[in-house]
């Protein structure tokens, strides 16, 4: 789960990791409000969307204009960037071309400057350890860093039993050419982090850039915290950081369901139990020549419920135009399965042609079900056969 | 011969009398497994499917003994129970919970160093040696004692291999997955050791995905072992876009080295068959035996 910048920035104050003072806001006068507030001569108004590259990033309606961070010398200058930004939406390179719509807005103190370092914090699973990642070319995509300038790159994994140590912080704060003096706050800053990403269960934590002052503090300016979703449980107050308005709205519903569903870009949706066996099913109509609309595992129970609100989600993509579904029960009986798909094709009134594919126990019984069902539905032999009878189904009625 | 298990592995199941342990238990019992008992704590003392119920993983051992441990415990108090069989040190350990918190496994590993025990898993259908014991939540049905040693990093896809290989007529030595979370106990590496090693092993399928660097890791050991036992591969993903976690948690395209395009090219330059097809699992690795 990922949160917005105003959010990681206020939780990893109250680890006492030095941010900038700012606030919150949903409209122009707030952000006006929050900027008079603060006072300073200086102040910066920041698109709060999940996606990096908010600063080199353009409102789609202002292909020319500012990007998605703004300085201000005045509070109506806050104003103006805010209503430049409110309800716009922002196309960076992480958002993809559609970009997503502004709705939130931190306004935040301007500082001074002086250098702009690159610090993360992450589950390295090449070494199943976490690992504090630092370089001194700030600012900067650290993907393309990482490309073109490796030896700029240092990583100090961190031993879960004894915890993030004072020498590994003076290592990483020493070969980003910091003072002794500002080593030490870096140092205090690295401890806050890690206790505030063990504690929080995070997956990562990124500030890019840490800069450090014209007076010598060393300030997160950004923050970006995603968290392990399988660690939220034991994080309620958390949780309730989670924006729907960031996320897929198909996506959303199918997590009520507990299925995981990522919509895609083709043209046939669909529908397999296990997780590598839904890429795999993916990859394979690609293979046969077209594109899937979607990855959906819909776990192991496939019961009528959950088929059916797998169909439904489905469906709601406009751009598909046939479905394959894809189990291999093992276990589990293929007739209830087959019993399952057509209650649930019936129910949602399925227009677009369907190929199942069904391995188990039972497999003559849950393809006799099926045929016999009176809808058009295509039974498959195996995985080949099924990529190939949906791909032809859907080229055929187009 | 195969590795990890076989008819004698004495096998007990931590979270035994739940749901989940019991079903999969009454499966593997009539599979053949040998099974001796299980553990849930505060019913100990009890008997279950026939078998006694202890309290604690070390009192299962000292009474029943234990070469392996199959934990179907939920995903809050999986870590602990791992760690529970790592300390009666159970020289097998395999999870099939999906879930854990990442790090709570951070943890695991750390404790794994140095122990007695072998995990398998999180988030893995189990192992499997066809005909004499199966650990795990995989139908047992669609095995076929035989040649083939598996590897993978997911369930139902696994299963897939294995009816391939079972339909070639090649069958399996030992099947072994390996879980799609991106901290787990076993990698590519351990299991391709140990099946080059294994005599009764002819040809592997090594079956991963998106993220992470473990098929990598696993080709440049194949290379180094120089084997001449063939081995099979696919990766799965190669249509999923950047970014996004594809169901299993570790199963994300983070950065240009864990792509299923590079781990394919990878895999092919040490001299494995990837095949660009999931269904052509079964005929590359017969096309491979033959040549």
């Amino acid at each position: 789960m990922n949160i917005h910048e105003y959010q990681a920035k206020a939780l990893l104050a109250k680890y006492a990791v030095p941010v900038l003072k700012g606030g919150v806001a949903y409209t122009k006068d707030e952000a006006m409000d929050v900027a008079r507030k603060l006072g300073g001569p200086i102040s910066v108004v920041k698109a709060q969307i999940h996606a990096g590259g908010r600063g080199k990033g353009r409102f789609k309606d202002d292909p020319n204009g500012k990007g998605g961070v703004r300085v201000a010398r005045s509070i109506e200058e806050v104003g103006q960037h805010a209503a430049a930004m409110l309800g716009h939406d922002l196309v960076t390179k992480q958002t993809g071309p559609a970009g997503r719509t502004v709705k939130r807005l931190y306004v935040e103190d301007g500082c001074d400057i002086k250098r702009e370092l690159y610090l993360s914090m992450l589950v390295d699973r090449s070494i199943g350890r976490i690992a504090i990642i630092a370089s001194t070319e700030g600012g900067m995509d650290i993907e393309t860093v990482a490309r073109e300038r490796p030896e700029k790159i240092v990583e100090q994994p961190i031993d879960p039993v004894t915890g993030f140590q004072a020498f590994q912080g003076r290592k990483i704060g020493f070969a980003l050419g910091l003072t002794a003096k500002q080593v030490g706050s870096f140092v205090t800053l690295l401890g806050s982090l890690y206790k505030a990403f063990t504690e929080l269960d995070a997956s990562l934590i990124e500030v890019n850039p840490l800069v450090v002052t014209g007076v010598g503090e060393v300030i997160a300016l950004d923050a970006k915290m995603t968290f392990d979703d399988n660690g939220l449980f034991r994080h309620k107050d958390v949780e309730e950081l989670r924006d729907i308005d960031e996320e897929d709205p198909a996506e959303t519903e199918a997590e009520r369901y507990a299925l995981n569903y990522v919509k895609l870009d083709g043209q046939i949706g669909c529908m397999v139990n296990g997780a590598g066996l839904a890429m795999a099913t993916m990859d394979i109509i690609k293979l046969y020549g077209a594109a899937p609309a979607n990855f959906l595992d819909v776990g192991g129970g496939a019961t009528k419920e959950r088929v059916t609100a797998a169909f439904k989600i489905i469906l709601k993509d406009p751009n598909v135009e046939g479905i394959l579904v894809n189990i291999f029960g093992g276990i589990m009986r293929c007739d209830v399965i087959a019993e399952g798909v057509v209650a649930a094709a019936r129910e949602v009134n399925l227009h677009v042609p369907l190929v199942v594919r069904l391995e188990g126990t039972n497999v003559e019984l849950g393809k006799k079900i099926l045929k016999e069902s009176g809808l058009k539905i295509t039974s498959a032999e195996n995985l080949a056969d099924a990529a190939e009878k949906i791909v032809k189904a859907v080229k055929e009625e187009g | 011969m195969a590795v990890l298990v076989d008819k004698n592995t004495k096998v007990i199941c931590q979270g035994f009398t739940g749901a989940q342990g019991t079903f999969h238990s009454e499966q593997a019992i009539a599979y053949g497994t040998r099974m001796v008992g299980g553990v849930t704590p505060g019913k100990g003392g009890t008997t279950h499917l026939d078998l006694p119920v202890f309290d604690t993983v070390a009192d299962a051992v000292a009474k029943v003994g234990a070469d392996a441990s199959v934990i179907y415990v939920p995903a809050p108090y999986a870590a602990d129970s791992i760690l529970e069989a790592l300390d009666a040190e159970v020289p097998l350990i395999v999870c099939i919970t999906e879930g854990i918190p990442v790090l709570d496994m951070v943890k695991v590993k750390r404790a794994l160093g140095g122990s007695r025990s072998r995990l398998i898993g999180p988030n893995c259908p189990g192992v499997i040696t066809p005909e004499e014991c199966k650990i795990g939540i995989m139908p047992g049905h669609i095995h076929k004692r035989g040649k083939i040693g598996i590897i993978s990093r997911s369930g139902t896809l696994t299963y897939e291999a294995v009816a391939q290989t079972t339909a070639v007529g090649l069958g399996q030595t030992t099947c072994i997955g390996i879980g799609g979370d991106p901290v787990n106990g076993t990698n590519f590496v351990e299991c391709l050791e140990m099946l080059i090693a294994d005599p009764e092993t002819q040809g592997i399928v090594m079956i991963g995905e998106i993220g992470g660097d473990a098929e990598v890791k696993g080709a440049e050991f194949i290379k180094a072992s120089k084997t001449r036992k063939p081995v099979v591969g696919f990766i799965a993903g190669r249509t999923a876009p950047p970014g996004r976690r594809m169901g299993h948690a570790g199963a994300v395209i983070s950065g240009g080295h864990d792509t299923a395009e590079f781990k394919v090219d990878f895999m092919r330059s040490v001299g494995i068959k990837v095949a660009d097809s999931p269904a052509a699992l079964g005929e590359e690795m017969l096309a491979a035996m033959k040549g």
